[in-house]
């Protein structure tokens, strides 16, 4: 391979288009920019965290076409065409989304760094399961690794939370 | 941490897949990248080209097949492990998908990703082995199948070929087969310190199949030949079933490290399978 050819390669950008918290993003971007540094770097929606980097921490988890992922461990261009939600895109307007109602309502957080990734991944389990028992709970927090709280009150608080997204769907307990 | 610059195409077709590898023969296979995209990070691969198979239509599915079940390359670990066909008549494969990783992890892995890695502590090729299944694989070559018992070599080295691909993973039926998987995990990791596969087919009372795959304990997973020996043909009770455990890591040389010791491994193996097999009952 040429001198040219391979400088050619490195400048490799990649025309994608993503829909982050509602809005189509279209860029170039390099192959190798990761989706949690498209998120943190290219469009500066801090709010994503990247706790460990290595796939083991669940801090960065967003929610891609509804399904919760580690941002910090899928390319940019891997998600073109897809949706992505982050913690900036939970609440509706000015309205806290029943979770970080939930997480505010029993203190589920201390230092708050992994809370971003707590929340979208309590998010996305209850799309998945809108009414978990505790054990599944449990389960599912094994996507996120917490070093304040026990996990004790992140798991009242997506049990609330259950409660509280079950009474959206039915106002008035019909 | 910013990964190394590579090169990166998505093919649209398994022709346009294979075609790409036969142009760049140092390109890597990018299915979940639950397991490259980490050791990339950790510069333990530093492919100069990935290809993308996202986008490749023939990778996907589940497919019904007679005696088979088709299980496309590109299915996600979740999809596996709720897939009703899978849960009905391969069991096993459902209950090793869902004891993977975390949520996100079995969000976005694959069946054929996790077995071409072949991590020796990985859940999926133990319960593969177990249910006897196969591996289609393809190149510029053209298509070849091969057991999963062949396909697995030793840690993190498979049979394939260097620019080969696993296409679908066809598991034969095991509809009136007892299964059941047991896991102890890491508790960093997640990785299996012991994960035992197992899968019974017993007739008028006796054992007619006994198949027991083992991950976690030795640099692949494993059949249990000599406790499968033991529990043909028999009528099971307690006694049986402890002989065979007994001789669960028979003839293997067994893994030590820092958390488990290849004797506390070995122990522990040998009560798990022996739980395992009377949790059939």
């Amino acid at each position: 391979m040429t001198e040219e050819a391979t400088a050619t390669q490195v400048r490799q950008e990649i025309p994608i288009t993503v829909h982050i918290n509602g809005a189509a993003q279209s860029t170039a971007i390099a192959p190798n920019v990761l989706l949690s540094e498209f998120l943190r770097d290219h469009l500066a929606l801090t709010g994503t965290h990247v706790g460990c980097d290595t796939s083991q921490c669940g801090a960065c988890t967003v929610l891609v076409d509804g399904r919760v992922v580690k941002s910090c461990t899928i390319l940019a261009v891997q998600a073109d065409g897809m949706s992505v939600t982050t913690v900036e895109g939970l609440r509706a307007g000015s309205v806290l989304h029943p979770v970080q109602e939930a997480f505010r309502a029993h203190h589920a957080l201390q230092c708050g760094f992994c809370t971003p990734g707590a929340l979208m991944l309590a998010a996305g389990l209850l799309m998945d399961n809108p009414h978990p028992t505790r054990s599944e709970i449990r389960e599912g927090l094994d996507g996120i690794v917490c070093r304040c709280t026990g996990y004790e009150n992140i798991v009242e608080a997506v049990a609330d939370a259950a409660e509280r997204l079950a009474e959206e769907v039915r106002p008035h307990g019909a | 941490m910013t990964l190394a610059a590579f090169a990166y195409q998505r093919p649209r077709s398994l022709a346009e897949a294979v075609e790409a590898m036969a142009e760049a023969p140092d390109a890597r296979w990018l299915s979940g990248g639950m397991s490259l995209l980490p050791m990339m990070k950790l510069e333990l691969a530093a492919p100069p080209a990935l290809l993308d198979l996202s986008g490749v239509e023939d990778l996907r599915g589940i497919r019904d097949e007679g005696d088979f079940l088709h299980i496309g390359a590109m299915t996600r670990h979740v999809e596996l492990a709720r897939d009703p066909a899978v849960r009905r008549d391969a069991h096993l494969a459902s209950l090793a998908a869902e004891r993977i990783g975390d949520p996100q992890v079995r969000n976005r892995g694959t069946v054929g990703g996790s077995l071409a890695h072949a991590d020796p502590a990985a859940d999926l090729p133990a319960a593969l082995l177990a249910l006897d299944a196969e591996v289609e694989a393809v190149s510029a070559r053209g298509r070849r199948a091969l057991s999963v018992q062949d396909l697995l070599l030793g840690p993190m080295m498979t049979a394939l070929e260097p620019d080969e691909l696993i296409v679908a993973i066809r598991i034969p039926k095991h509809t009136g087969h007892r299964q059941a998987y047991t896991k102890v995990p890491h508790p960093a990791s997640g990785y299996a310190v012991v994960g035992v596969a197992v899968a019974i087919h017993e007739e008028g009372g006796r054992v007619r199949q006994a198949a027991i795959a083992v991950t976690g304990v030795a640099l692949k997973a494993f059949r249990a030949a000599r406790a499968e020996a033991v529990l043909a043909g028999q009528a099971v009770d307690q006694e049986v079933l402890a002989e065979a455990a007994g001789l669960v890591c028979d003839g293997q040389d067994v893994l030590g490290d820092v958390y488990a010791s290849a004797a506390y491994r070995r122990q522990l193996a040998q009560v798990v399978t022996r739980r395992t097999l009377e949790g059939l009952r």
